[in-house]
């Protein structure tokens, strides 16, 4: 693992991914050479990425190495994710207003600490005012959640 | 010539028409404040900001979006000469003579100059555009299905093998993206294709939330945890006047940098990067004394920035002229021009005169609007990089979600933008260029269309691509190209890139 390139991690991935694009275009009607398939063009671009996959695996021996890549920020990186997912998942059942203030309130008071009063005042601020500036102002219907917030 | 002043006239009346005119200095403003913030360079901004501009008319939208692209290039140059800190990628080279001459004391002439500079380039090469786009357009419409698909191949070969590092890299991203625009209904069968029950991708995978997951999300992840304070000293308006001699040096490299920059901005590939390079070496290759470069030589900031807002205009032609986006910025306009119904094409300029007279008469607007605010305001703008980056990136989060999920109200986009940063980051991390990836996503679906068109007009002959002439002389080229590309791999030397000054060095970053 600590003689990997980036190149190796990138092409086994891509590696992968093309394998499985190809695999799962079986489904799909190939049609003929000479009359294509809506299966065709996948499986074309699924080989082509397949050999440029591995000619990155193979012409990769000398680049950098995956262990020398710096993670600094990861945990940052992780929860920053992590609202984001939240997002997905509440924006639809808590509302706009309901979720952005939730969100900017974690990444603010929690991940950055910057405090309480102040991750309130700018996640309250910032999600009345975008909404505000979509619903009214730009006319673009934004989700409502329970008692109408 | 006649025709091109009165459609010009007819553009005028449309970009000076109150509401247009709003969008250009907004999108000017905006593009000036994403251009001083380091990490938001053009791709981002425009792929965070591309929401905004749904409840708008096209023209407007286009508009804005034009203004956010050269406003960037203005901006950029702000804080590469006053910090050190390349606001975008493009301007990475006016850090070095800009920020000398900030620490001689001169930082207002350079200021100066980089504005003077973009403003001139800026005009002159939307004349150019104005002039090239039209007979570009006529030509096309001689295009047939192989022409097209000969000709998106070669966009994508160029792309690749004009992006930084080996070409397996660009093409392996760009295959990914184009991949990536296989997902959903099969045009010509009406067939569902990798969607696995999710209705939301019957349209395929939306560009928005792929560009905004991998341009923007990407960026917030990977400057995540930055807590970097600047010092700011801008200069005061009666230091901004470069003196006689500045004048008369800098007015050779700003020529000469609008011709290379718009050059360059055609060829698909980071034009607005690769011209900013190219410029700063021809002007110390041409300089008497090329020892002053790196010291606070003004040319080496009067021809970089030139040549990177004469790009933007050049990068506009083949998007405008052919529907064929050069790089990531013109390929998320196209997406731009797409949902608000706008089929791209050689057409367009016949159907949309309006849209393109009116988007070319901005850019003049615009690039004036620019050099009056800029000059004066410097000071105002290089506060932005005051606001702390943890309320700043926040911010940014919520509002890509936002725009997102307004995009066709579904939660689906706000996880297939989330998962595109996930993969921007990972690949942004390991050196990679991810513009390829969303040329290939718009592309997909008229690359495979025209592939399949081209066969069934010849009973499933394959030598069509190979007997109609245009097609196959771009044919030819491309596979040139990946040969090339292929053979420069074993044999770094002799990688023509490189002759060119075209590798660009510090990697992917901020594109």
């Amino acid at each position: 693992m600590r003689s990997l390139t980036i190149d190796h991690v990138a092409g086994l991935f891509f590696t992968a991914f093309s394998l499985f694009v190809l695999w799962e275009s079986r489904k799909i009607p190939f049609g003929f050479l000479a009359e294509p398939g809506p299966g065709v063009m996948p499986t074309l671009l699924a080989s082509t990425l397949l050999v440029c996959s591995i000619a990155l695996i193979l012409g990769g021996r000398s680049g950098k190495r995956a262990a020398a890549v710096q993670w600094t920020e990861w945990w940052h990186a992780l929860v920053i994710l992590g609202t984001c997912a939240f997002m997905a998942l509440a924006l639809e059942r808590l509302g706009y207003r309901l979720t952005i203030f939730i969100a900017l309130l974690t990444l603010v008071s929690v991940l950055e600490r910057k405090g309480w009063i102040a991750g309130l005042l700018f996640a309250g601020c910032f999600s009345a005012g975008t909404y505000f500036l979509f619903n009214a102002l730009l006319n673009v219907p934004l989700p409502l959640g329970p008692l109408g917030l | 010539m006649g025709d091109v002043l009165q459609n010009l006239a007819i553009g005028f009346s449309t970009a000076l028409s109150p509401d247009v005119l709003v969008y250009a200095f907004a999108g000017c403003i905006v593009g000036t404040l994403v251009g001083v913030l380091p990490g938001v360079g053009p791709l981002a901004g425009i792929s965070l900001l591309l929401p905004v501009t749904f409840g708008l008319n096209p023209t407007s939208a286009i508009v804005l979006l034009a203004g956010i692209y050269y406003g960037a290039m203005y901006g950029g140059s702000t804080t590469s000469i006053l910090m050190r800190i390349p606001g975008e990628a493009a301007s990475v080279m006016t850090c070095i003579d800009g920020y000398a001459m900030t620490q001689k004391g001169r930082s207002g002439p350079a200021l100066a100059i980089a504005a003077v500079g973009s403003f001139v380039a800026g005009t002159l090469s939307i004349v150019a555009l104005m002039l090239l786009a039209p007979p570009l357009a006529e030509f096309a419409l001689r295009f047939g299905p192989p022409e097209h698909f000969a000709m998106l191949t070669l966009g994508l070969l160029v792309l690749a093998y004009m992006s930084g590092g080996p070409i397996t890299r660009s093409l392996t991203m760009a295959a990914f993206g184009l991949l990536l625009g296989m997902v959903g209904m099969d045009t010509m069968t009406g067939l569902f294709r990798f969607e696995y029950g999710f209705s939301e991708l019957g349209d395929g995978i939306g560009i928005v939330p792929v560009a905004v997951g991998l341009f923007g999300i990407s960026e917030i992840l990977l400057s995540a945890g930055r807590a970097a304070k600047v010092e700011i000293r801008a200069p005061r308006l009666r230091e901004l006047l470069p003196n006689r001699e500045e004048w008369r040096r800098s007015a050779a490299p700003i020529g000469r940098g609008t011709v290379l920059g718009f050059l360059i901005g055609i060829i698909p590939g980071p034009g607005h990067i690769i011209s900013s390079f190219v410029s700063y070496s021809v002007e110390r290759r041409l300089a008497k004394n090329p020892e002053r470069f790196g010291q606070g030589a003004i040319e080496g900031v009067a021809g970089p920035e030139s040549a990177n807002n004469s790009a933007t205009s050049g990068a506009l032609v083949p998007m405008l002229a052919l529907g064929l986006p050069s790089g990531a910025v013109p390929a998320i306009m196209l997406a731009a021009m797409m949902i608000h119904g706008i089929a791209p094409g050689p057409l367009l300029i016949q159907d949309q005169p309006a849209l393109f007279w009116g988007v070319i008469a901005s850019m003049y607007v615009g690039n004036a609007v620019l050099l009056i605010l800029n000059l004066p305001m410097v000071g105002l703008f290089v506060n932005v990089l005051r606001v702390p980056y943890s309320y700043l990136y926040p911010s940014l989060l919520a509002f890509a979600t936002l725009g997102v999920y307004a995009v066709n109200n579904s939660v689906v986009d706000v996880w297939i933008m989330a998962g595109a940063g996930v993969v921007g980051y990972l690949l942004r991390k390991l050196d990679y260029e991810i513009a390829p990836i969303i040329l290939g996503l718009v592309l997909a679906p008229m690359l495979e269309l025209n592939f399949r068109q081209s066969l069934a007009i010849s009973a499933g002959d394959y030598s069509i691509f190979f007997t109609r002439p245009i097609a196959a002389g771009m044919l030819l080229v491309a596979l040139a190209l990946l040969l090339l590309g292929v053979r420069s791999i074993f044999t770094r030397s002799g990688d023509p890139r490189g002759y060119m000054g075209l590798e660009i060095p510090g990697g992917p970053e901020n594109r």
